[in-house]
């Protein structure tokens, strides 16, 4: 988080600056600010794996709309079409994340795909309640979320 | 030219997408089936018209507002839906009957027993 401060930090440094207030300089600002931390954050013990935090995030936002397309359309031919082919169920799946922002962001991403509804915590913060829509196999509705729940845990670790 | 066409594409896929949401509404069977249909396919909807939107002004402002109305419907939508879905769950509103399993009932009643 502290390095996506600076980079914008010396992104606005650039801009006041340049003088051109624009969506183009703003962003070549950017891109200079990530280019400055990427040289530096070896020493400085703050801005530690900054620079590699940002790919992985492009990364996971191309796998998440991909994600949500896919399981848009599965439940889409669902209901359009007049038999049912799901098999709707409650399943328990272990977190591997710790802290509150972690649970948070990992079930509203889980609630956000299509298919998979978080409707519970456990008190002790271990367990996720997941209502699936497509549970045929339950080992591949909880590897999907795992897969998911690494790369979530991958940018914001 | 190119940009209308896009503009288009854009707002006939997220009418589509309400209105296959809008029918699974009406057809699916239980509570938490009915959260799945309309919140995705809201947030997604909502995500494309925005997007629309923003290619159609092609201003700085407006596209600012843009990415402010998706990141806060991504980021309230699956809170709304989890919380209706709970609160259904524990007031006793009955899954659908071909509901393979429900592990949470187990949770609940443990629960109970531990406390008594």
């Amino acid at each position: 988080m502290i390095g996506l401060f600076w980079n914008l930090l010396l992104a606005n440094c650039w801009v006041f600056l340049t003088g051109s207030f624009g969506v183009l300089n703003y962003l070549f600002g950017f891109l200079m600010g990530y280019v400055v931390i990427a040289l530096i954050h070896k020493r400085v013990p703050a801005l530690e794996g900054y620079p590699q935090r940002l790919p992985r995030f492009f990364r996971f936002f191309g796998f998440f709309v991909w994600e949500l397309l896919l399981s848009n359309y599965k439940i889409a031919v669902d209901i359009v079409t007049p038999p049912w082919h799901m098999q709707p169920g409650v399943i328990r799946y272990k977190l591997f994340a710790k802290t509150d922002l972690e649970i948070t962001l990992v079930s509203n991403f889980i609630s956000l795909t299509p298919g998979t509804l978080v409707l519970d915590v456990s008190e002790d913060k271990t367990t996720l309640f997941v209502h699936a829509m497509f549970l045929r196999k339950e080992e591949e509705v909880l590897a999907d979320l795992r897969n998911l729940e690494l790369r979530i845990l991958e940018v914001i670790r | 030219m190119m940009i209308e066409i896009l503009i288009s594409v854009l707002l006939l896929t997220a009418s589509i997408v309400v209105l296959l949401a809008s029918i699974g509404l009406l057809r699916l069977p239980d509570l938490p089936t009915r959260m799945h249909a309309t919140t995705k396919s809201g947030v997604f909807a909502i995500a494309l018209i925005m997007l629309a939107v923003a290619l159609y002004f092609a201003r700085v402002d407006i596209t600012a507002r843009v990415l402010a109305i998706i990141t806060f419907t991504f980021v309230t939508a699956p809170i709304a839906a989890h919380a209706i879905g709970r609160a259904g769950y524990l007031s006793g509103v009955k899954l659908w009957s071909k509901t393979v399993r429900d592990d949470l009932k187990d949770y609940y009643n443990e629960k109970d027993t531990d406390s008594s």
